[in-house]
């Protein structure tokens, strides 16, 4: 089993070294500023994610790096009195415009959340949940993509044997996989992970990077970290955030090796926050 | 920093206390005594009911409905008034468990709590429990039967006064009235203590807010809201003022058939027993008796919701 975790990964890097080729954009951002009340917790924020790499958003806590994050799922819909200016498009489309469906949004943006929250459900209803709420109905078709998705998430070999028994009874780290496992399952195009790793043991916080490296052949995935080492490890671009503003957006090896502004270096060598 | 000195002063000394804590040792006993009392008064009520009811408990008495005199210890039976107080309480939480979890529903997941008008409502809430249940009686006269039965009569064009008069539709109404604020706060608290991250995860799924409610919020919930409907089935099992105006009867020849007739009741027969009687020593025991039946009627049908609701409990903790 370790093997297998290993074959794929060495598979990965080896095809995303040569193969990736730079697609467009698919999230754009323009001069977003988001108010809670009075507060202002983004500034003028603009940005670009392309598909199918892994971009991380680094700062200090309160930086505002969460907040974009749920942006972008219209997470933030949920809190009385934000107010949001600008505009985020995702796949050219503006998110916020009157005429999206905000439910068919969060189908194509999924969520990974810093706490792992399965359901109090099975394991494997826990990833039928998405799939009945969007009308899937046929048993076999339910079954299938519970197994691909738990092998995506590379849980399956764990939990292949219990599939019936309460998700509650994994282990934290499983609990995060098959958290990632629910949001592939219903098929989005882009995954956000909110520190998906905080609350995680080194082992397995190692899983969940190899799982990151893994699911970007397939999804864009922008992850907000506190971990300079693992944003270092597995994003091909970071934005490092400071007091609601972006302060520098960048490759990544650009960013850890040779930033351009000095707030950024000071950061990331661990001079401040 | 003036610790230190005091600290060093201590060296030296032995920690067994010299003097005797008379406060505590007052106070424990103090706490102690009060349970005792309140367990005393328990065990004086149900003792003396259960000494002087034993004997007048038979079957028959349980399953005959009396002729109308009914103080005749020989005749008498308590049948009518079993289904009557069974029934009335049964249709009540049919009323009152939806309501009162949809308004919970509405105040912790739908509610901006920080507006005005929602603190208002839980202010209401509150002062509705507070309403003595006479004033619930009189209001399920003047609103249930005066008012929405006259008017369902002019619509349904009956032949007589069907809906306008005392019924176990608005006795159970009128209990659910009362009984309301205990469903909505028991469900909130059972909603509060469900972790916010599960709704998150649902509504990133793609949830509507509806389905996260049904499929998540409230299976969650479900031990709270049965919490909430035993209390209120306790709570009102034994309540006669609610429903002196609104559907208890003093004498019937039969038992109730439908939610427009009247009903006898346990706990009315029991005021009726004790106050109307020709002869005080010769209705005694059947007071008794009748009292032990409403009070074993109550213990049921408490114990059965709580059957349920230790079902349901288990089933969510297997999955926890």
């Amino acid at each position: 089993m370790p093997e297998t975790i290993l074959q794929k990964l060495t598979v990965a890097s080896s095809t995303t070294g040569e193969t990736k080729s730079e697609a467009g954009p698919l999230i754009e951002v323009d001069n977003l500023s988001l108010h809670y009340g009075p507060a202002r917790a983004l500034k003028q924020i603009s940005l670009h994610i392309s598909e199918r790499l892994v971009t991380a958003f680094i700062g200090p806590s309160g930086c505002g790096k969460s907040t974009l994050l749920r942006c972008f799922n219209r997470m933030n819909d949920l809190i009385d009195h934000v107010r949001i200016e600008g505009t985020t498009r995702i796949g050219g489309h503006d998110i916020y415009s009157s005429k999206v469906d905000v439910i068919e949004l969060r189908k194509r943006v999924g969520m990974v959340f810093q706490k792992s929250n399965p359901f109090p459900k099975s394991i494997y209803d826990n990833i039928a949940y998405g799939l009945r709420l969007h009308g899937v109905k046929s048993k076999s078709e339910v079954d299938a993509v519970v197994e691909q998705s738990l092998r995506n998430a590379a849980l399956w070999d764990e939990v292949k044997d219990r599939l019936h028994a309460s998700a509650l009874g994994l282990s934290g780290g499983q609990q995060q996989r098959l958290c990632i496992a629910r949001a592939i399952a219903i098929k989005p195009e882009i995954i956000l992970m909110d520190e998906p790793a905080s609350a995680l043991d080194p082992i397995a916080t190692a899983k969940i990077e190899d799982l990151i490296l893994e699911l970007k052949r397939d999804f864009t995935i922008v992850i907000v970290t506190h971990n300079m080492q693992q944003a270092a490890r597995i994003s091909d671009y970071t934005a490092f955030f400071y007091l609601g503003e972006l302060i520098e957006f960048d490759s990544t090896r650009k960013i850890f090796t040779n930033p351009a502004k000095k707030q950024t270096e000071d950061y990331v060598t661990g001079r401040f926050g | 920093m003036n610790a230190q000195p005091s600290l060093a002063g201590t060296k030296g000394r032995h920690f067994r206390s010299e003097r005797f804590d008379f406060g505590s040792f007052f106070f424990s006993g103090l706490t102690g005594l009060a349970t005792l009392l309140i367990l005393a008064i328990l065990a004086v009520i149900l003792g003396n009911i259960l000494i002087n009811g034993w004997s007048g408990l038979s079957w028959r008495f349980v399953s005959t409905i009396p002729k109308k005199d009914f103080f005749n210890q020989e005749t008498t039976g308590v049948l009518p008034m079993i289904v009557g107080t069974t029934f009335r309480v049964l249709v009540m939480t049919i009323f009152v468990i939806p309501i009162g979890v949809i308004t919970a529903v509405y105040l912790t997941e739908y509610a901006d709590n920080t507006a005005a008008s929602t603190r208002v409502i839980r202010g209401a809430i509150n002062n509705l429990a507070g309403v003595p249940s006479i004033v619930f009686g009189l209001f399920g006269l003047g609103f249930f039967i005066n008012f929405i039965g006259k008017n369902m009569d002019a619509i349904l064009n009956s032949a007589g006064p069907t809906w306008s008069q005392p019924a176990v539709i608005w006795a159970s109404l009128t209990l659910a009235v009362m009984t309301l604020p205990v469903v909505i706060v028991a469900t909130e608290e059972s909603l509060k203590a469900i972790p916010p991250g599960l709704r998150e995860a649902s509504l990133a799924l793609g949830a509507t807010k509806l389905e996260t409610v049904i499929r998540i919020v409230l299976p969650q919930a479900l031990p709270g809201i049965m919490t909430g409907g035993i209390l209120a089935v306790s709570r009102a099992g034994g309540e006669v003022a609610p429903i002196l105006f609104t559907g208890a009867a003093y004498y019937m020849s039969g038992l109730p058939k439908s939610l427009t007739n009247q009903f006898m009741d346990l706990g009315y027969h029991v005021y009726v027993l004790s106050t109307q009687s020709p002869n005080i020593d010769q209705t005694r025991p059947i007071l008794y008796a009748t009292v032990l039946v409403l009070l074993l009627l109550t213990f049921a049908l408490n114990f059965v919701a709580i059957l349920i609701r230790a079902r349901v409990r288990k089933k969510l903790r297997a999955l926890q």
